[in-house]
C-alpha cells in the first residue's frame, strides 16, 4: 500500500473518532498529541530530508506560542525609549500568522548562522538557542510576564455553519482544528520533499560533495530547509498557545524537542507517515503511562528507547514495515510465476 | 576597579573547571570523532558521587572527591563499551543520537534515585575568605582553581611527554596510520573516553561543595562545554584550555556589568561570535568550511 493511502486512511479514521468516542480525555490526549505531531513533521524536514538534528526544535515552537499569544492580547514592548511601543489586540489569526512568520525569522538566522560550518554546531546552536529562549521568557518579565504566565489567551475562532464565527474552545472542534492543521502540514511537507528542493535536500544529505559539484547551493537549500521547519514548528506552538491558553516558559523545555525527536526517529526519518506514526505511538502512551509511573522513569525509558532504535531499528518503523511488505508481496508474486523471478532478483 | 578585580578573580575559578571539562569533550572528538553529549552528564555523576560519598557516607572530604572522579572514570568506560564501540564504524550523527539518549536516560535516573531537591556537599574548609587589598576568595575556591590547575598541567605533561601521549596524538591524526605503527585503536578510544570522562568528573566534583547538586545541572554544563571547544576549535587542546579561561570570563563580566538573570546565555552568545567571526574556532589554522 502506498504512503498515501495510508495516510488517507489514518484521516478518514481520525475524523470519525469524535463520532465513535466522545470521550473528552480521549479528545484532549489526541489533539495535544497532533500538536506535537505537527511540530515531529516540520523536525523532520530537517532530520529526516536535510540530515541535521535540530536539538532545539522547540525554540521555534515556544517562540511561535509567545508572539502568537502576545499579539492576540496586546503588549507594551519596552526598547529604551521614552514611551513603549504598544501593540494593540490582534485577530487571533493574524497573531497565528504572527507566530508563524517571526519563528521562521528566528529560523532564517539560526540556519544563516549554523550553515556556515558543518558537522556538530548545528545541532550546538539549537541547543543553546531553546535555552537561551527560554531565559528570555523567564527573565523579559515586562513582556512575557516571566514565571507568572501569559494568561487568558483567546482560542481561534471559526465559522460554522448555523453559528456564525464563534470561538472554537470545545474540545471537538480544536480535534478537528488541529487534524485539518496537521493535514495541510502533512500536504506542504509532502509537496516540499517531491519538489526541486526537496530532491535538493535530499541530495545533499546523502552526498554532500556530490551535490555541492552538480551545482546545488547547498548552504541556501539547508537555510531554506530551517526557515520552512522553524515556521511550521512556530505555527504548532501558536496552536498550541490557543489551544491550552495559557503559557509559560515551560513550553521551551528541552523534553519536547527530546519528545519530537523520539517521535521522527521511532516512526521514521526521512519518510513522511513516520513522524504521525511515531507521534501517535509517543503521544499516547505517556498518557497511558502516566498514572503508572512517574515522569523522570518515563523519560529514562525515552532516553533507552533512543539508544534501542538507533542500534536495532535505524530507518524507523515506517520503513521497516514496508520492507516487510515488500517481501510479503514478493513471495506472493513468486507463488505465481514460479521460481524462476525469485532467482532473478536474488 | 575593584568590582573588576574581583570578577576576574571568580573567572580563574570558574574558568579553570570550564578547561577541564572543556579539554576532556575536545580530546573526545578529536580522538574518536564522536560528539559527546553525556559529558554533561558525567559532570552531574562526579558532583553528586562526591556528595554521597562526602555528605551520608561520611569519607574524607579529598578522599571522596578522588573516589568519586574514579566513578566518573569507571561509567565513562561503561558508556565507551557499551555504546560506542559497537558502533565505532558508524557516523558522527549516528553516535549523536546514541550519547543524547544516553544523556536522558542519565539524568532522569539521577532524578529518580536523588529526587529533584538541591543537594549541598560539606567541606572541611573555613567559611571566612581570604581577603587581599580589595578583592576576596573563599579558601574552598582556592582549593578549587589549585586542583584545576594541576589537573591541567598533568593533562599536558601526559600527552606532551609521554609515549602514551604520542600514541593518543597521533590517534588524534590518523586512527589508520597510528594503528599500523601498533597502536592499538580500541584501547586508545576506551582510554580517551576514560579519561574525557575523568575530567569531566572531577570538574561536577570540585564544584559540587562551591555550588548545589542538581539532576539538570548537566544541561548547561553540557551546552558550556561545547562552547568551550567551539571557541577553541574542535580538537583543539589548548584552544578549548584558553577557551574555558574566556567563556569564565564572559560569564563573570556578563552577569556583573550586563545582567546576571543571563549568566547562562554567555556561553551562547559567544558561540554566535565565534561562528559570526572565526568559525574554524579562535585558535585553530584555517581550514575549508560551509
Amino acid at each position: 500500500m502506498t504512503e498515501r493511502g495510508i495516510a488517507s486512511i489514518l484521516v478518514v479514521l481520525l475524523a470519525v473518532l469524535p463520532l465513535a468516542v466522545n470521550n473528552q480525555y480521549v479528545l484532549f490526549t489526541l489533539t495535544s498529541a497532533g500538536i506535537l505531531i505537527i511540530a515531529a513533521m516540520s523536525l523532520n524536514l530537517l532530520l529526516g530530508y536535510a540530515g541535521q538534528l535540530s536539538l532545539g526544535h522547540v525554540a521555534f515552537f515556544g517562540i511561535g506560542a509567545y508572539v502568537s499569544a502576545l499579539c492576540s492580547l496586546g503588549f507594551e514592548f519596552y526598547y529604551g525609549a521614552e514611551s513603549p511601543l504598544v501593540v494593540p489586540s490582534q485577530p487571533v489569526w493574524l497573531a497565528l500568522i504572527w507566530g508563524i512568520v517571526v519563528a521562521g525569522i528566528f529560523g532564517w538566522i539560526i540556519g544563516k548562522l549554523a550553515f556556515r560550518v558543518r558537522g556538530a554546531y548545528f545541532v550546538i546552536l539549537t541547543i543553546g538557542f531553546a535555552q537561551v529562549s527560554r531565559m528570555v521568557a523567564l527573565n523579559w518579565v515586562s513582556l512575557t510576564n516571566g514565571p507568572m504566565a501569559l494568561n487568558n489567551i483567546p482560542p481561534l475562532s471559526g465559522w460554522l455553519p448555523g453559528y456564525g464565527v464563534v470561538p472554537l474552545s470545545g474540545r471537538v472542534e480544536n480535534y478537528y482544528l488541529v487534524l485539518a492543521f496537521g493535514i495541510l502540514a502533512y500536504w506542504i511537507i509532502s509537496r516540499i520533499v517531491h519538489s526541486r528542493v526537496g530532491r535538493a535536500l535530499i541530495a545533499l544529505r546523502e552526498n554532500e560533495s556530490l551535490a555541492r559539484s552538480v551545482g546545488i547551493k547547498v548552504t541556501r537549500y539547508l537555510v531554506l530547509a530551517t526557515v520552512v521547519s522553524a515556521a511550521m514548528a512556530g505555527g504548532a506552538g501558536a496552536i498550541y498557545a490557543h489551544y491550552v491558553r495559557v503559557i509559560d516558559p515551560d513550553v521551551f523545555l528541552f523534553i519536547y524537542t527530546v519528545t519530537m525527536v523520539i517521535m521522527v526517529m521511532t516512526g521514521g526519518k526521512g519518510t513522511l507517515l513516520g513522524p504521525v506514526i511515531g507521534g501517535l505511538i509517543f503521544g499516547i502512551i505517556p498518557e497511558l503511562l502516566r498514572h503508572m509511573v512517574r515522569p523522570e522513569l518515563q523519560l529514562i525509558l525515552y532516553g533507552v528507547a533512543m539508544i534501542l532504535i538507533v542500534f536495532f531499528l535505524p530507518q524507523g518503523i515506517v520503513p521497516a514495515l514496508a520492507k516487510l511488505g515488500d517481501r510479503v508481496r514478493r513471495k506472493s508474486k513468486i507463488g505465481k510465476t514460479g521460481v524462476l523471478k525469485d532467482s532473478l532478483t536474488t | 576597579m575593584e568590582q573588576l578585580l574581583q570578577h576576574l578573580l571568580n573567572a580563574v575559578v570558574l574558568g579553570g573547571t570550564y578547561a577541564l571539562l572543556g579539554i576532556g569533550l575536545t580530546l573526545i572528538f578529536g580522538v574518536m570523532r564522536v560528539a559527546n553529549f553525556t559529558h554533561g552528564e558525567l559532570y552531574t555523576f562526579g558532583a553528586y558521587m562526591a556528595y554521597a560519598l562526602i555528605g551520608p557516607l561520611e569519607l574524607n572530604f579529598f578522599v571522596g572527591l578522588a573516589i568519586a572522579v574514579m566513578l566518573g572514570i569507571l561509567l565513562g568506560i561503561v558508556i565507551e563499551f557499551m555504546l560506542l564501540r559497537p558502533l565505532q564504524k558508524s557516523d558522527m550523527d549516528t553516535t549523536m543520537l546514541v550519547t543524547i539518549g544516553a544523556w536522558i536516560a542519565l539524568q532522569n535516573m539521577e532524578l529518580f534515585g536523588w529526587g529533584g531537591v538541591a543537594k549541598s556537599v560539606p567541606h572541611p574548609f573555613p567559611t571566612d575568605p581570604f581577603v587581599i587589598g580589595s578583592v576576596s576568595v573563599a579558601p574552598l575556591r582556592v582549593f578549587v582553581v589549585c586542583v584545576a590547575m594541576v589537573l591541567l598541567v598533568s593533562f599536558y605533561l601526559m600527552i606532551n611527554r609521554t609515549t602514551f601521549g604520542i600514541a593518543m596524538r597521533a590517534t588524534f591524526q590518523d586512527p589508520e596510520v597510528s594503528s599500523l605503527m601498533g597502536v592499538k585503536i580500541n584501547r586508545m578510544f576506551t582510554l580517551t573516553f576514560a579519561i574525557g570522562s575523568g575530567l569531566a568528573a572531577s570538574a561536577g566534583a570540585l564544584l559540587a561543595p562551591v555550588f548545589v547538586v542538581v539532576p539538570m545541572m548537566g544541561d548547561l554544563v553540557t551546552l558550556k562545554a561545547f562552547a568551550v571547544v567551539i571557541l577553541g576549535g574542535l580538537g583543539n587542546i589548548v584552544g578549548a584550555t584558553i577557551g574555558g579561561f574566556v567563556l569564565g570570563l564572559a560569564e563573570e563580566l556578563g552577569a556583573g556589568y550586563i545582567d546576571s538573570g543571563y549568566r547562562d546565555a554567555m556561553g551562547f552568545i559567544l558561540i554566535i561570535a565565534v561562528l559570526l567571526l572565526r568559525p574554524q574556532g579562535l585558535f585553530a589554522p584555517r581550514e575549508r568550511t560551509g
